[in-house]
């Protein structure tokens, strides 16, 4: 498998919805990954529609690094609309 | 949404207070080297029996009885290779190479499950090996769908979601065998027989013997020990053999109102460890066929390679 680079699989299981990450796979190249991931994950009619990408094009946030990183997302709780105090008489808001 | 929470930066968890939330553990979080290699060791065993326990029932592809028995059959075989599939890809996460775990396999070095040593005799024995043996592995197996480590998990859960028809065609296949003419009766009754016990050695060796049981069960690598698990599959097997008109081969085998589950006789521990040590009736068949199976493709896999080589090659590159 060394000359076979790996492949990170995403599935849309119909559509209307988005590819979701499934897994991975070897193959030699792209077709035969997509034709792989058919056999591997779709063997029950799990998805519509197939995406292959090359796990080494893959970049990622680092996991070590998340509260750093993540910090933004808590630190505004003002954009949760629960943030804001309104009377009960206020409806359908 | 809680603000007041909210305002409270995330604390960083340890590793241990994450297991102990019950949060997953993901391909590139920090682990103890000593889960990682344990991990790694589980699912590689697991992939190597997935992909070895094609064998026993490939033999069996050319003689099925009907032409809708072999389609099931291929059906299941092709199953058990995309478990070793989603398997290896789960091991391949934690840093080891594909090529590392076939080598691994192929020399002999690593572990698969004993079961697939044993050989499969008669078509009964495709029934006893979806009923009993698959059954066992769905025991084993539906608790690794909480496993503590998130890739082990997402392939478990494809795993038990497929695994289900494999034990239910098995059955079927003793069912119509038990229903039938004595002589089929008879081959059923015979499959039970020698299947029956190593199906309750597929859960390894009892809880006082198990090395790695207590920290796999702190890790939530496992959720429950060996013997739980045990017992459970004989509850839940003998009024299923019983349904068959089938013994199950244990003279020491009742139900036990005041533990309020079936006692059994001991197991054959020194036959398990036995075939764990390669003295198995199958196990250098087994893996010369696998090794003969990896070298006879290899010139697929070159051919592949060339394949792809030409046709990265052919395409002309963009204009600029």
């Amino acid at each position: 498998m060394k000359d076979w680079p790996l492949y990170e699989v995403f599935i849309r299981s119909r559509s209307g919805l988005n590819h979701k990450h499934v897994g991975s796979l070897h193959a030699a190249d792209p077709q035969m990954a997509i034709e792989h991931a058919r056999d591997v994950y779709t063997r029950r009619m799990e998805g519509v529609s197939i995406w292959v990408v090359e796990s080494s094009r893959l970049h990622a946030s680092d996991p070590m690094e998340n509260d750093a990183f993540f910090e933004p997302s808590q630190d505004k709780i003002y954009r949760h609309p629960t943030f804001y105090d309104l009377p009960d008489e206020v409806k359908h808001m | 949404m809680d603000t007041e929470n909210m305002q409270k930066a995330m604390p960083t968890l340890s590793f241990e207070e994450r297991i102990e939330k019950d949060e997953k553990i993901e391909a590139r979080d920090w682990m103890p080297e000593e889960y990682r290699r344990t991990l790694i060791r589980q699912i590689s065993q697991h992939a190597h029996s997935e992909i070895v326990g094609m064998l026993p029932e490939g033999n069996w592809v050319t003689r099925a009885p009907s032409l809708k028995r072999k389609a099931i059959l291929l059906a299941k075989i092709q199953d058990e290779a995309g478990h070793g599939l989603y398997l290896y890809a789960a091991c391949e996460t934690l840093g080891v190479s594909r090529d590392d775990l076939l080598r691994e396999l192929h020399s002999g070095k690593a572990k698969y499950s004993s079961i697939f040593n044993y050989p499969a005799l008669t078509w009964a024995d495709m029934g006893a090996i979806g009923w009993l043996v698959d059954g066992a592995a769905i025991m084993n197996q539906i608790p690794l769908c909480r496993t503590s480590y998130g890739p082990y998990v997402r392939a478990m859960v494809r795993i038990c979601k497929e695994e289900s028809f494999h034990q239910r065609q098995g059955y079927e296949i003793m069912l119509t065998l038990s229903r039938g003419t004595e002589v089929q009766r008879n081959m059923a009754q015979d499959a039970l027989n020698r299947w029956w016990w190593p199906s309750l050695m597929m859960f390894g060796p009892g809880d006082s013997d198990s090395v790695h049981s207590l920290q796999n069960l702190r890790w939530k690598i496992k959720r429950f020990s060996n013997d739980e698990l045990r017992q459970r599959f004989v509850d839940m097997t003998v009024p299923q053999a019983d349904l068959l008109g089938l013994k199950i081969p244990d003279p020491r085998l009742c139900w036990n109102p005041e533990r309020n589950h079936y006692d059994f006789g001991p197991i054959d521990w020194d036959e398990f460890w036995n075939v764990v040590k390669g003295n198995g009736p199958c196990n250098r068949e087994r893996l010369s066929d696998r090794v003969a199976a990896y070298e006879n493709g290899a010139w697929v896999r070159d051919a592949a390679i060339a394949h792809a080589q030409k046709q990265r090659s052919k395409q002309v590159p963009a204009a600029s």
